[in-house]
């Protein structure tokens, strides 16, 4: 593949994401790791489930007391947010605009940090209760749902800064589009992951 | 680039095999390590068979038996019986499918290094005396009460060794998606290909639980979570639950491309197409998909009450239909054909009433109530060593066989082959058909030795005798394999004579590229057509000669899986020791190192030029 071939938006395939057969092949098995990253959260999702409310004799922690639904809904507005800017950077891959993309995925990539913090924030609020990792089977369970979903999130800050860094001189071609497009369906995935979490973890804990 | 052979130094070919991302060189690498394991595991066994030769036997303690029937049961399923599988799937899938290389040549190498490193991370333990104890299960329970580090070993070593595995099934279901060659549909494509295909599937749907499993065990063995406590609130049954999710799954994912190798051996030396073709895919797909509904088979007796017990039974025996479709279809490809009793059709006849009689065994097991009667006692051993080895060993010694003229380019000898079989057969239904009497008779699984006058003794001493007799069969392959290899007598083509499908097409071993010219597929078994057609090359090519993209090789996978090890170890000791911390930040600094490296140099791979290529054709007076 040629690094240097320039195009304009003329020339710039309708599917840059899926123009080569490496590019192909990283689509398809992007697709199946999400579907085994599906598996992953399953199954804490139904740990989780299962060992809900569950402590040791005198446990005085329990979803309703401990869950307030106002700073969710705010890390829950900043992760969606940064999942509809990613799709607008998409927008602007497949128009040939590396600026205008490498813009919104900046913002994406500072809405992901902001949900981050909360998270941070959140878990260590839980801890000076004396929710802690070690206190019961309720909480175990929790962070480590949640702390997973935190440390893809992380995971993917890293990946999508190293992605600005590393292209922001040299602009879009056919060998780094399809670095951009998994990125985003990885972010899609950590976003709908947390919509379950949004739903089974916080609504359902206060609510149910 | 020219693909001329030439006189390299050890350096260089060292450097070599530890870059390469070629998908022949990573499956003998694959089939090496996996057989290393494979005879580490067959010692263990051998000590196993010695402890229990004699009543009141004290050669091994209790504590040590334990630990070695836990490593023998990891080893020979993680890091023997499957990746040798692997191996045979990377060496033969992409030719099969006349494919270049696989989807990604990267990751293959890093599944397996990540493979290896795990398997040394687990055995690694004996060197500490702190080895994993609690079985091959490693029920949360018995986990929770192993002093020292041993079951840590287990955790994290199965940790980075299934990673490996879950990249190698995403690598596989791509390369068969996206790059099969002209013409080759799906139901073209040859059995084997298909049943990688299917376990492909099932490794990337039932290794995240796995995976989910060994963290939630390190995190309460290391960070005082209590998933599993119940005095904290905690369940034990969740890990049996997470672990037969997986592990019911992994016997098919074990037993799958073994039934891939015997249906190439029928049709090859049967020298007919296979019968039921599309019974066969279509039974494999089954097979897959009802794997994944009767984890709880193996929990009958935890009390999950007679509504769950009596669809997980039925469940069970369901998978006997799809399985007999199958059995059926073989004996009916056989029927009729123009029979070669070769080595490999030696296991594949032997396989048939072998897997029967471990199929059998399941559904007696799947039947509830009677499990309540068998449970743990040594009628489970003997089931299980039915299944696996009667039809997951037996496939792999066969594929071994069949393969090696391919993998290597020289043929394994025929009679040291037959005395082998016969030697493993024997031996094989020696120990393990009386062990069928041993669970009637009351012998629990797991004990390391047993009271006098319990009408035991003889049944242990003929299974102990019959253990030997399979070593002396695996030994003698050990020098069937150095002698041939000394020998090196070089073969053609197609060494059997009856190859059906592309692998067979082409040299022995295959050029790096495999294909000159992308083949056209036109039908099921393309190769038998293309000949009986007049076409001795076996292939009509979908393409002119033209430059080849390749990979680069790198080195990266190794240091990446290496950093992992390191993090392990650190992981381990970092409570107690004072290095541990530091260990365990330079492995993952390391880990995630290798990581940006990879993702911040481009690599784009090389072309093979035309020239070279009509150079080589020439030189072999291969494909027109």
């Amino acid at each position: 593949m040629d690094l240097n071939k320039k195009f304009t938006p003329e020339t710039w395939p309708d599917h840059p994401e899926k123009a080569t057969l490496e590019a192909k092949n990283k689509f398809v098995g992007f697709w199946l790791f999400l579907g085994g990253e599906t598996i992953l959260f399953a199954t804490l999702f139904a740990t989780y489930l299962a060992l809900k409310n569950k402590g040791p004799s005198g446990f005085k922690f329990s979803t309703q007391e401990l869950f307030e639904l106002p700073l969710v809904f705010v890390m829950t507005l900043l992760l969606l947010t940064s999942s509809l800017t990613s799709v607008y950077a998409m927008y602007h891959l497949k128009n040939y605009n590396f600026k205008k993309m490498q813009l919104w995925l900046v913002i994406t990539a500072f809405l992901g940090l902001g949900f981050l913090a909360l998270e941070v924030y959140e878990f260590v609020h839980y801890i000076k209760l004396g929710f802690t990792f070690d206190n019961s089977a309720f909480s175990s369970a929790f962070y480590t749902l949640v702390g997973t979903h935190g440390f893809h999130v992380a995971i993917g800050l890293v990946w999508l800064t190293l992605l600005i860094f590393r292209n922001s001189k040299r602009g879009l071609n056919l060998y780094n589009a399809p670095k951009y497009y998994t990125f985003s369906l990885y972010w899609h995935f950590i976003d709908v992951v947390w919509v379950f979490i949004f739903t089974v973890v916080y609504l359902m804990g206060v609510i149910g | 680039m020219s693909s001329v052979a030439q006189k390299r130094g050890f350096g260089a070919t060292l450097w070599d095999w530890l870059t390469t991302v070629d998908h022949k060189k990573i499956g003998i690498l694959y089939l090496l390590g996996g057989g290393f394991f494979f005879i580490v595991g067959g010692i263990e066994a051998m000590i196993i068979r010695l402890q229990l030769l004699t009543p009141n036997n004290d050669l091994v303690s209790a504590g040590i038996f334990n630990q070695i029937i836990t490593m023998h049961g990891t080893t020979m399923i993680f890091l023997a019986a499957m990746p040798i599988l692997i191996g045979f799937m990377n060496a033969i899938m992409p030719l099969q499918i006349g494919a270049r290389d696989v989807a990604f040549p990267f990751l293959n190498s890093l599944g397996f290094w990540m493979f290896f490193f795990g398997g040394v991370f687990l055995n690694i333990s004996w060197f500490f005396g702190q080895v994993p104890d609690a079985g091959w299960t490693s029920y949360a329970s018995l986990a929770m009460a192993s002093e020292g580090h041993g079951v840590d070993f287990y955790a994290i070593g199965l940790q980075i060794a299934g990673g490996g595995t879950l990249l190698g099934g995403i690598n596989f279901l791509v390369t068969i998606i996206n790059m099969r060659a002209p013409g080759m549909t799906y139901m073209r494509m040859p059995l084997f290909t298909w049943t990688t295909f299917v376990a492909s599937a099932m490794i990337l749907f039932a290794f995240p639980p796995l995976t989910v499993g060994l963290f939630l065990l390190t995190f309460e063995r290391m960070f005082g979570a209590n998933f599993f406590d119940p005095t904290m609130g905690g369940n034990t049954i969740i890990w049996e639950h997470i672990f037969w999710i997986f592990g019911h799954p992994e016997v098919y994912i074990l037993i799958l491309p073994a039934f891939g190798i015997f249906s190439e051996i029928f049709t090859i030396f049967s020298r007919k197409r296979l019968f039921g073709y599309s019974a066969m895919v279509f039974a494999t797909v089954l097979i897959g998909f009802l794997g994944f509904m009767v984890w709880a088979h193996h929990m009958f007796t935890v009390g999950l009450g007679p509504t769950a017990n009596a669809i997980f039974s039925v469940a069970t025996m369901a998978i006997a239909i799809p399985t007999g479709v199958k059995i059926f279809n073989w004996l009916l490809t056989i029927w009729g054909g123009s029979i070669k009793v070769t080595t490999p059709m030696l296991w594949a006849l032997a396989f048939i009433p072998t897997f029967v009689m471990g199929g059998v065994t399941g559904v007696m097991l799947g039947t509830a109530p009677l499990d309540y009667q068998l449970h743990d006692t040594y009628f489970v051993v003997a089931h299980f060593h039915y299944v696996i080895v009667g039809g997951t060993v037996f496939g792999i010694l066969a594929g071994t066989h069949l393969y090696w003229p391919k993998m290597f380019g020289t043929m394994l000898n025929e009679t040291l082959g037959k005395v082998t079989f016969w030697f493993f057969f024997f031996g094989f239904h020696l120990t393990f058909l009386i062990q069928h009497w041993l669970g009637f008779w009351g012998m629990p699984r797991r004990v390391f030795t047993y009271m006098d006058g319990q009408g035991w003794n003889s049944a242990n001493v003929i299974s102990s005798v019959g253990a030997l007799l399979m070593a002396i069969g695996i030994t003698v392959m050990v020098y069937n394999i150095i002698v041939t290899s000394i020998k090196n007598v070089r073969v053609a083509n197609d060494p059997w004579g009856d190859g059906r499908t592309l692998e067979w097409a082409i040299e022995s071993p295959p050029l790096f590229y495999n294909f000159a010219q992308t083949p056209l597929v036109r039908g099921l078994d393309t190769v038998y057509i293309e000949k009986m057609e007049g076409n001795l090359s076996g292939i009509t090519p979908a393409e002119p000669v033209q430059d080849i993209h390749m990979p680069n090789g790198s080195f990266i996978p190794f240091m990446l899986s290496l950093g992992l090890f390191i993090a392990g170890f650190g992981a381990m000791f970092r409570t107690e020791e004072p290095w541990g911390m530091a260990v365990l930040v330079i492995g993952l600094v390391w880990t995630f190192a290798a990581m940006a490296m990879r993702s911040l140099k481009d690599d784009l791979g090389y072309y093979v030029k035309k020239e070279d290529i009509l150079k080589d054709m020439k030189r072999k007076g291969g494909q027109k």
